[in-house]
């Protein structure tokens, strides 16, 4: 043990136990941080100004602090049409597994459609024995179910494919991705009323924007665990995240999440869409192209400390990360800060659920070396999430979706934090 | 329903709390008409396509008044993708993924147009302009030629190079 460090380490670079900041004033005793001075209340002393006088009024709606509005959605809108693109979740600035509604990334094909639920329907057609429409207050008798899911779209942290590590903070690089709690009708109980044929085994999904965006779906998948949901994180959903009604494909590729769902076409085959072949299909060298490639494999990142932020001392800090996987639960995440010669595991935040974002945390000293810190994710059939070097054999780089390399923080001495291909 | 189906079902049940007993059964037999309105799905066997036709030369015309001015000259790109005019293949660095060298059926490109462009006036080409538009794209990539009529049975036909150039990941349970 160093001198400099006052805790054992569990490896290399100054990675210490996961559960060190769990065993109670272990740290903090040895720490030994004097703030009592600070708070004592000194009678008759000047008060701060929001406790001398009375508080703002109740409000229809909550909004976050005025001195937190710099934690904004990125938004990229296309010059010549300014609904077609996509905007971020800032990852770097949020905590927790819970993505507030406000704050979950947006990919619009041609804007955010302003849809009247009283005019909106549902029609599922097709290879059905009865072609039925839903409108939407019907579907609030049905029974409801709650999925906690992330969704990340299929074209997330595509500038890892890029022959120079990009320079960037979290959400903009991997801020695709978020997490909600999804409220709504397992998709199987109106497939059941409308009596699916034998013959079907795809189906077509269709929103109700301007592009009339359609996507093929298995129809496996919509008997097993798809959801229609009416509500996000316990409101009725935004309209950005596709108010009023949303398929909802736990574990895979935003693109067949589909927003503003009217239309559900029962069929033998897919369809062979526009974001089916020319889009979310993943170049290799060999010039073949994998192709539904559904689901989003295992994922994580440090979010914290991450590009941006700047270490100001030596000492202790809280390593903090998101992991997800789109084939089921989480069961480690390990975290390195040498470079990847040596891994530590770091303490899962419960609950940890399946395709769904969970919190990893590592204490870790730094003693003011250069570090490079990275986290890898394995998830409960024993995926390991790749090394970018590993990614790119496999894959080649021009595939464009699909990119789960570990990533990788360097330290420098000064305490700032650069994105390096490690 | 065939086996893998009932016992997804079966599966499902026991994972949700909530079954398919407990469903009010709202849906009500969809209106006449609604289905043909609605459904613009055209799938590779030309299944879907409507009645019309045109070819690359009224495209022309169509493109340089409609899409042009995102897609520009050609096709080559502008504020928005490139449509044509290839520069590479697929296994050049970079690749240069295109109608004419990335998309397998021609019937998408219909199928997208219509539903989806011009971007500023979605919905508004009739279905003659549409082939013409799509004769016109197919052109462009050396697809078929430029007084090549394209319609609901020519359009299907048309050879696309990388039309076996995908590999299915999905595998059914
Ligand atoms: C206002 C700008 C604009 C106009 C006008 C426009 N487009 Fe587009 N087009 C776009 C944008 C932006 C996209 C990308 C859409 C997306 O992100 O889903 C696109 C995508 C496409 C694609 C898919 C390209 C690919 O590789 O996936 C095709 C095909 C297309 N447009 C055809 C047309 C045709 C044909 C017209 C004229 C009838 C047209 N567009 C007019 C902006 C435009």
């Amino acid at each position: 043990m160093s001198e400099e460090n006052p805790v054992a380490t569990v490896a290399g670079g100054g990675l210490l136990d996961r559960r060190l900041f769990l065993k109670k004033g272990l740290v903090f005793s040895a720490l030994a941080l004097s703030t009592e001075n600070a708070l004592a209340v000194v009678n008759n002393a000047p008060r701060p100004p929001w406790t001398a006088k009375p508080g703002q009024p109740f409000s229809n709606y909550g909004q976050p602090s005025q001195y937190e509005r710099k934690t904004i959605r990125w938004t990229m809108g296309n010059a010549m049409a300014a609904g077609n693109g996509v905007s971020c979740t800032p990852l770097q600035d949020l905590e927790g597994i819970i993505t507030p509604s406000g704050l979950h990334f947006e990919r619009h094909h041609n804007g955010v459609p302003e849809i009247d639920p009283a005019q909106h329907q549902l029609l599922i057609h097709g290879l059905v024995e009865q072609a039925l429409t839903f409108n939407m207050a019907d579907l609030q008798r049905y029974p409801m179910t709650s999925v906690l899911c992330f969704i990340e779209c299929g074209g997330n942290s595509n500038a890892g494919w890029q022959s120079k590590p990009v320079e960037t903070q979290v959400g903009y690089f991997h801020g695709m991705a978020s997490c909600s709690e999804w409220t709504g009708i397992p998709l199987r109980i109106l497939l059941a009323e409308a009596r699916v044929k034998s013959s079907a085994n795809w189906l077509i999904a269709e929103g109700a924007d301007a592009s009339l965006m359609n996507v093929s779906l298995p129809l496996d998948k919509a008997l097993d665990d798809c959801i229609l949901a009416l509500y996000q994180n316990g409101e009725r959903i935004r309209p950005e995240n596709g108010y009023p009604l949303r398929l909802i494909a736990p574990g895979w590729e935003g693109v067949v999440n589909v927003k503003w769902l009217r239309r559900l076409h029962l069929t033998d085959q897919p369809v062979m869409a526009r974001n089916e072949t020319a889009k979310y299909t993943e170049l290799l060298p060999s010039g073949k192209a994998r192709q539904f490639s559904f689901v989003m494999e295992a994922k994580s990142l440090i979010t914290q400390p991450s590009f941006g932020h700047k270490l100001n001392a030596k000492g202790i800090y809280q390593i903090s990360g998101l992991a997800w996987s789109g084939r089921g639960k989480i069961i480690r995440v390990e975290v390195s800060a040498d470079g990847g010669k040596t891994w530590a595991q770091a303490q899962l935040q419960e609950p940890v659920l399946s395709k769904c974002f969970t919190r990893f945390r590592i204490p870790w000293h730094w003693t003011g070396k250069p570090a490079v810190l990275k986290s890898r994710a394995i998830d409960e059939t024993g995926y390991v999430q790749p090394e970018r070097a590993e990614l790119l054999e496999k894959q080649g780089a021009h595939g464009y979706f699909h990119y789960n390399a570990i990533v990788s923080w360097e330290v420098t001495a000064n305490g700032s934090i650069h994105h390096v291909y490690a | 329903m065939c086996m893998r189906k009932i016992v997804a079902f079966l599966l499902c049940c026991a994972v949700y709390p909530v079954c398919a007993n407990d469903s009010p059964h709202l849906g009500k037999p969809a209106p006449q008409g609604l289905e043909k309105a609605w459904n613009g799905d055209i799938f590779p066997n030309g299944k879907g396509l409507p009645a019309g036709s045109g070819n690359a030369i009224t495209g022309k015309k169509v493109y340089t008044q409609y899409c042009l001015s995102c897609h520009g000259v050609d096709g080559t790109g502008g504020s928005a993708e490139e449509l044509a005019g290839a520069k590479h293949g697929l296994t050049d660095n970079p690749p240069d993924k295109t109608i004419g060298t990335y998309w397998p059926y021609a019937t998408t490109v219909f199928d997208f147009t219509r539903r989806a462009m011009p971007l500023n006036a979605p919905g508004s080409l009739n279905h003659d302009q549409l082939y013409a538009v799509t004769a016109y794209l197919l052109y462009l990539n050396h697809l078929i030629q430029e007084t090549q009529l394209m319609n609901a049975s020519t359009l299907p036909k048309v050879k696309m190079p990388n039309r076996n150039g995908f590999i299915n990941q999905y595998q059914a349970r």
